[in-house]
């Protein structure tokens, strides 16, 4: 508490306003977005509550002015962050402000200039996380604040250390709040709180998957699109990544591709449905990958399946009926049954790692492309869209997906993909961030 | 059985000194040599290279391949190739038992018949347990050692050959025995010789496992009885009631799957056979004598005559065998069709593709390819139409798992699920339109692609059974472990699967084999389901019926997509499986090659005692038992002499249940009535004996029917649901059918023609006493009479002992027997007072017992019909069933009476009274399935009163059948476990008379 107040360097001031008063002096703030440093504001504000305007009505029912007054003031804390904890990867976003006045870097405290230069500086963090440099969003402007958006991923049984670190670090000095989705928030809040000392702010993972991906196609990537298709999927030639414009996007069936998958149908900003998923999702192609490759990581197994040849693997319609089966109208090249061939011992003895690799790979995408057209077809919607990091550096399966639906469908289903596959939740989770204090 | 008399004085000959220790040790029907003197089979001829040739190829591990580890077969490698040496040589002895292994009864023949060449003649004559079975069935070899199922045996196929009759002469199948070194007769091969040096006799072009693997596969003959249906019946000789048939259409399905030879097919898969054939039955005919002495009566004679006669019926065969055989079956399938007209050969499946220039090649027939799923629907409406509890549900945890469904009148739209090595979806609208509307490359041959990879376990079977005793959540992420303890607040389910395989991304530790065979099958099971639930809700469908290998009776596959398919539609979507799903695709294609013959417009009818039934047990991993995957089991179909329909009159068919207790539902039901059947056997034995006073084997055919149904009894002891629904009437009906099987059309034939002269004598004197009585008490009487003429059932234990042992028991006896009034069941007050009121216009009667029942009970009653001014239909049983009075039996009886009785004459020369058959051969009564004719005569006499006589018919079934018209039910309770169920004592009278409600 004292650190937050020191921080702010007016603990006087804060303590003698009522709740009320607090909570109409954050509803301006909120409505004056130019308002960018809460410093400044908050100095300005302190004169202007009594001025606060009659149509701001009392009855927001607030718990306590004490506890008010700190996640307002947190609202601002940096640092920002928002964290998506899958089943194998946890997503984190940091906001890095670039608009820091000399005064406030004065202010700031070592703790959190720590932070800042740590993800800023480095683009690998211990032995397992990473930073996805060509991701981040630059010149950003975010609840005021310009800066730049970090993207960094670490799997999840990382979770731990990364917890011990925060209690190291005493990250709960910074008195932040950390918005965290995905099952890993429910699973880790405890070892936050007891560890670290940290309360998480849970969120749900489709709600934040949705306002992040909705949020980080508005604003664009670096200029260009977020969103693209293939054109000529089913020509492995002309085959191209097409931007696509996403300004409508309703309705989508978001078809988010983790270590699990889920389909929504997506009808506006907060109208949606879950309408499936499957268990065979990005988590099966890793576990098969190793068990059959004795690969370990994701960018291994991906760099197996692109050297190999799932045609070795798979039994294909013409390995059984010699060519097309027409009666079906189904192509000699499809693939009738996965790992099909592999009945026979010989084929077994004399398969490659990578011809393994691929087959799972192709396997797996096929399967969600097809649980996804019949969503599509059941829900009666024409823009599918994948995400997640089942798609990160799996080019492989993007085309293979875009090829899916356009031939499946004659056309009539488009694939559309974002370049930030599998940070949408971990973005939303940065969102309400911004929107929590104003909901308390 | 062409060519048997000769072949057997050779064979007897070439044998004669192992004889009688076999004859000691297995009986004299007996195929199986003693274990330490492995007979050999010379391989001569042609045949000898094209088995070198097989055993070069490359043969990958299969699921159903038997292995080399089942008991009693010790083949070691390279003998087949050691065969193949030998030839020419007096002492090879390159043992290739499985000469009969792919193919099943016909095959087991082959050596006799190859030996002495066939006789395509009418030499076709029963064989049955004659004495040239044992020296016939000898020929077999040694490899039998493990029970085998009756009609698989080596014996029953000299029967089956005859049944086939092909014609030709086999140099390939030429398998001679090589007598015994212990016997000392024959030049037996020095023992060095049975184990030589094993590189020695190696083709050095083949690697060592691969020959070892061709030679073991060749060797071996799936062991057929796999089934549990018939799991203990050793050595039985099945020499059916049937001798010589013709192949009509044939049908080759190399379904789909791995052919060894062919690189783009991997092993194990099987081919099913599908076969047409006509069936020389022995049936009992009556036949009236001349009346040239009017003293005939007087002398006590019968009153007509019984003869046997053979009868051609029709019957479908399916079998199912290895395409590891493939090149072997149609070496078979050319030297037996030599004499045949068949041009064109029906192949359907995968392999169809694949073998066509091979069966074209070989046998210089054309291919008709049939389309795969044309055919698979084809037959999967057969099946749904024609065999009754053809479709069940499996609910894991119920007692039985397996639900069976009444055959609905109308069977469209379904979805038809396919999970061979893919996954196909058909929506089926009608007979014959359907559409392909999806499928998956996720189906069986993924399990056992992957699953092999990942466990290094060869075998499906293998597969399933490590997955049922793995744990997925050892693999699979699921959502608890993503949540931790929260996903209880958040109501999720915490043992959702989130990701299939997850942990074995991140987690840096061995997997059990078990637990990835079982994540494997969840993930692809959940798959499936949950896309057959999505096409099902495109397509607005509830009813998914899955087939293919994948499922075929699996249990654990079963449970997981009904579990899938349940979760993902939220009891939406039906999971429907069938018990003759293998065959689907067989059935379509022998359909497709007979449309000239029209098999759909006949009523085709299960044969209990031929087919195999519906096991349960999940895999075993005892290789002799399940290796084959449910490789061989049999259908057998026969063909109904006329079409079957829905009686007119039922209110509602769609729900009418023919059975009153459910037996796979009631245990304890089910345990008396199992008992009750097996405590009844002896005296069903005793009395097939003595209805062939003059044959010298029936003893031993009835020894053999005593074995055979015992064994039925047992495995539905285990198994209640092996065969559909279990009632008591699919026990009598089993029990007929293997009656029939081995040779005993009618064992109450002698009965029921004294029964019924006794009766007659008394008809006259009955008429009489009712003519005297008052209209009241004559109704009474009539009703009374029907019910006293109701005791005299030979179905009836209690009823059998009492007349076997006082012959006296009469009419008036039974009488007094009866229950006084009021019955267990007592609406006559009701019925008198319909009477009095007008008559009815036409009473459809379905007759139970011969003799007194019909002539001193039925008649009578007919009789005060009749004279009311209503016509009557009085319907029985077309085929024998216990003493129940047959067709061609009422036919006599109505003549007999007819010159006694002025009242009946005149109604049968004025139509008013009819005889007609029902269609059934069963001592129960299935209203849906009724003669054609019997269903149009009822419509077109508008029958508005249906009187239903006798336990069968009346209390095991029909008890509740609701119609659209008067109903008279009335029997006698003969048992007296079921009297007391019913709440009476023995001898209760059920008099149950219903009228619709308006």
């Amino acid at each position: 508490m004292g650190t937050t107040f020191c921080w702010l360097g007016r603990r006087s001031h804060i303590l003698c306003w009522r709740q009320k008063d607090v909570a109409k002096a954050w509803r301006l703030i909120s409505w004056r977005r130019e308002w960018r440093h809460p410093r400044k504001m908050l100095l300005n504000q302190l004169e202007a509550v009594a001025a606060i305007p009659a149509r701001y009505d009392d009855n927001v029912d607030l718990r306590g002015g004490r506890a008010d007054a700190q996640s307002w003031m947190n609202f601002r804390a940096f640092p920002w962050f928002g964290m998506d904890i899958g089943g194998t990867l946890v997503k984190l976003v940091y906001f890095e402000p670039k608009d820091i006045t000399a005064e406030e870097e004065q202010e700031e405290v070592e703790n959190l200039k720590s932070i800042r230069k740590y993800l800023t500086s480095n683009t690998a963090y211990g032995k397992t996380g990473i930073r996805d440099v060509h991701l981040e969003l630059k010149n950003l402007t975010m609840c005021g604040r310009k800066g730049n958006l970090h993207f960094i991923r670490f799997p999840s049984c990382a979770m731990h250390r990364f917890i011990q670190m925060g209690s190291e670090k005493n990250f709960s000095s910074l008195h932040t709040t950390l918005c965290a989705t995905g099952g890993g928030a429910f699973k880790f809040e405890e070892d936050f709180r007891m560890i670290a000392d940290l309360q998480l702010h849970k969120l749900d993972e489709l709600d934040c998957l949705i306002q992040g991906l909705l949020y980080v196609d508005s604003v664009g990537f670096n200029g260009k699109p977020e969103c693209y298709y293939f054109e000529n999927p089913t020509n492995p030639e002309l085959c191209q990544k097409k931007p696509y414009c996403l300004d409508n996007p309703y309705p989508m069936l978001l078809v988010n591709m983790g270590s699990g998958v889920s389909i929504l149908a997506v009808y506006s900003k907060d109208n949606y449905k879950r309408v499936t998923g499957t268990s065979l999702g990005g988590g099966t192609f890793l576990g098969l990958c190793c068990l059959l490759t004795g690969c370990e990581t994701f960018e291994e197994a991906l760099e197996m399946a692109a050297k190999g040849d799932s045609t070795n693997v798979d039994k294909l319609v013409k390995d059984i009926y010699g060519g097309d089966y027409e009666r079906f109208g189904l192509q000699g090249s499809a693939v009738a049954s996965s790992f099909g061939n592999m009945m026979s011992k010989e084929k077994r003895d004399s398969i490659s790692k990578e011809d393994l690799a691929r087959a799972t790979l192709v396997t797996i995408t096929n399967n969600i492309g097809s649980i996804a057209r019949m969503c599509a077809l059941n829900e009666n919607i024409d823009r599918v869209v994948f995400v997640g990091n089942f798609l990160r550096i799996n080019m492989v399966s993007m085309k293979l997906l875009a090829y899916a639906m356009d031939f499946w469908s004659k056309g009539q289903l488009k694939a559309l993909f974002l370049e930030h596959e599998g940070y949408f939740g971990a973005v939303g989770a940065l969102l309400e961030l911004f929107k929590m204090t104003d909901d308390q | 059985m062409g060519g048997g008399p000769a072949g057997r004085g050779r064979w007897q000959g070439r044998r004669a000194g192992r004889g009688p220790r076999r004859a000691q040790r297995f009986g004299p029907c007996s195929p199986r040599p003693p274990a330490h003197c492995p007979s050999g089979l010379v391989v001569r001829g042609p045949s000898a290279r094209r088995l070198a040739v097989a055993a070069r190829l490359q043969l990958p591990e299969g699921a159903a391949r038997p292995e080399r580890s089942m008991p009693g077969i010790v083949v070691p490698p390279g003998e087949a190739r050691r065969s193949s040496d030998s030839r020419g040589s007096s002492a090879g002895s390159g043992r290739i038992p499985a000469a009969e292994g792919w193919l099943p009864r016909p095959a087991g023949a082959l050596a006799p018949v190859s030996g002495v060449g066939t006789r395509t003649g009418g030499s076709c004559s029963s064989g049955r347990g004659k004495p040239g079975w044992a020296a016939l069935s000898a020929a077999q070899g040694p490899e039998r050692r493990r029970p085998l199922g009756p009609s698989r045996s080596p014996a029953s196929a000299g029967p089956a050959l005859g049944r086939w009759r092909f014609g030709g002469v086999s140099t390939a199948w030429t398998w001679t025995s090589r007598p015994p070194p212990a016997s000392g007769q024959a030049p037996g091969p020095p023992v060095a010789y049975r184990e030589p040096p094993r590189a020695r006799t190696r083709p050095a072009s083949a690697p060592p496992a691969t020959r070892r693997r061709a030679g073991g596969c060749l060797a071996l003959p799936p062991s057929l009885p796999a089934c549990p249906s018939r799991p203990t019946a050793p050595l039985m000789p099945v020499p059916r009631a049937l001798t010589a048939q013709q192949p009509r259409c044939w049908t080759v399905l190399p379904h789909g799957r791995p052919a060894p030879q062919h690189p783009a097919f991997t092993g194990g898969s099987l081919t099913k056979l599908a076969y047409y054939s006509t069936v020389q039955h022995k049936v009992a005919k009556v036949r009236s004598f001349d009346h040239s002495g009017k003293d005939a009566e007087q002398d006590h004679e019968p009153p007509y005559e019984i003869s046997v006669q053979e009868e051609v019926t029709a019957r479908l065969h399916f079998v199912k065998f290895e395409n590891t055989y493939i090149e072997a079956c149609l070496d078979f399938i050319k030297d037996h069709l030599v004499n045949t007209e068949t041009k064109v050969i029906q192949a359907t499946g995968g392999g169809a593709y694949k073998f066509k220039d091979l069966i074209e090649e070989k046998l210089r027939l054309k291919v008709d390819k049939e389309d795969v799923m044309t055919c698979l629907i084809k037959g999967c409406n057969f099946v749904l139409k024609n065999i009754p509890h053809e479709a069940f549900v499996y609910q894991k945890d119920s007692d039985p798992e397996f639900r069976f469904q009444t055959n609905h009148p109308n069977i469209f739209p379904y979805l038809l699920v396919n999970i061979g090595s893919g996954v196909s979806i058909v929506k089926v609208e009608t007979e014959d339109r359907f559409e392909w509307i999806g499928g998956s490359s996720i189906g069986g041959g993924t399990f056992w692609g992957l699953g092999a990879l990942l466990t290094k376990t060869k075998k499906f079977d293998e597969l399933l059974h490590l997955a049922s005793k793995g744990h997925h959540t050892n693999v699979d992420m699921l959502v608890q472990d993503i949540y931790g303890g929260a996903h209880e607040t958040l109501g999720l389910s915490g043992n959702l699967i989130a990701s299939s395989f997850g942990k074995s991304a991140t987690a840096d530790r061995e997997f059990s084999k078990e637990d990835m065979a079982k994540s494997l099958l969840h993930m692809i099971s959940n798959d499936i389901g949950q896309l057959a639930c999505l096409y099902a809700r495109l397509h607005c469908l509830d009813r998914v019926y899955f087939g293919g290998f994948f499922i075929r009776g699996h249990p654990v596959t079963m449970r997981t997509i009904t579990y899938s398919i349940n979760f993902f539609s939220k009891g939406e979507v039906q999971a429907l499986f069938l018990r003759h799903e293998g065959y689907l695709g067989a059935i379509g294609a022998f359909l497709k090659g007979a449309e000239q013959d029209n098999p759909n417009q006949y009523s085709w009818g299960e044969n209990y005692a031929g087919s195999s039934g519906l096991r349960s047990s999940p895999p075993e991993p005892c290789p002799s038992q399940r290796t084959r995957g449910g490789a061989f089991d049999l259908l057998e179909m026969d063909r109904l002499e006329r079409p079957l329909v829905n009686l007119p009159l039922l209110l509602d068919p769609s729900s009418y249940v023919p059975d009153t207790v459910d037996l796979t539902d009631d245990a304890l039901a089910r345990k008396y009535w199992l008992s009750c059947f097996e405590e009844a056997l002896d005296g069903v034995v005793k009395r097939a004996v003595a209805s062939q006073p003059g044959s010298v084997d029936a003893a031993e055919r009835a020894e053999k029917f005593r074995q055979k149904y015992w064994n039925k009894l047992q495995t539905l002891r285990h198994q209640p649901f092996a065969y559909g629904t279990l009632t008591v009437r699919s026990l009598l009906d089993t029990r007929e059918h293997c009656l029939n099987e081995f040779s005993f059309p009618d064992p109450y034939s002698k009965v029921k023609q004294r029964e019924n002269g006794v009766a007659l004598k008394c008809f006259q004197r009955v008429i009489r006493s009712l003519d005297a009585l008052g209209w009241e008490e004559r109704q009474l009487a009539l009703v009374k009479g029907l019910l006293a003429g109701n005791v005299f059932d030979w179905g009836a234990k209690a009823v059998s002992d009492v007349l076997e042992s006082d012959p006296q028991f009469g009419f008036e006896e039974a009488k007094r027997k009866l229950q006084e009034r009021p019955w267990l069941v007592d609406s006559y007050s009701k019925w008198l007072q319909r009477l009095k009121g007008p008559p009815h216009k036409c009473a459809l009667i379905f007759a139970d017992n011969s003799g007194v029942d019909v002539i001193l009970g039925v008649f009578p009653f007919v009789r005060e019909l009749l004279s009311r001014g209503t016509e009557v239909i009085l319907a029985c049983n077309s085929g024998p069933a216990l003493n129940d009075v047959t067709y061609s039996e009422s036919l006599i009886v109505a003549e007999r009476i007819a010159a006694m009785d002025p009242v009946i004459h005149s109604a049968l020369r004025e139509e008013r009274l009819l005889l007609m058959q029902t269609g059934s051969s069963s001592p129960c009564l299935d209203l849906s399935r009724l003669d054609k004719g019997l269903a149009m005569l009822v419509r077109e006499r508008g029958a508005d009163l249906v009187v239903i006589e006798g336990m069968g018919r009346a209390v095991h079934t029909n008890y509740y059948a609701s119609l659209r018209c008067e109903s008279l039910k009335l029997a006698v309770i003969k048992n007296s476990w079921l009297a007391e169920r019913l709440g009476g004592r023995l001898f209760s009278v059920i008099f149950k008379y219903e009228v619709p409600a308006e």
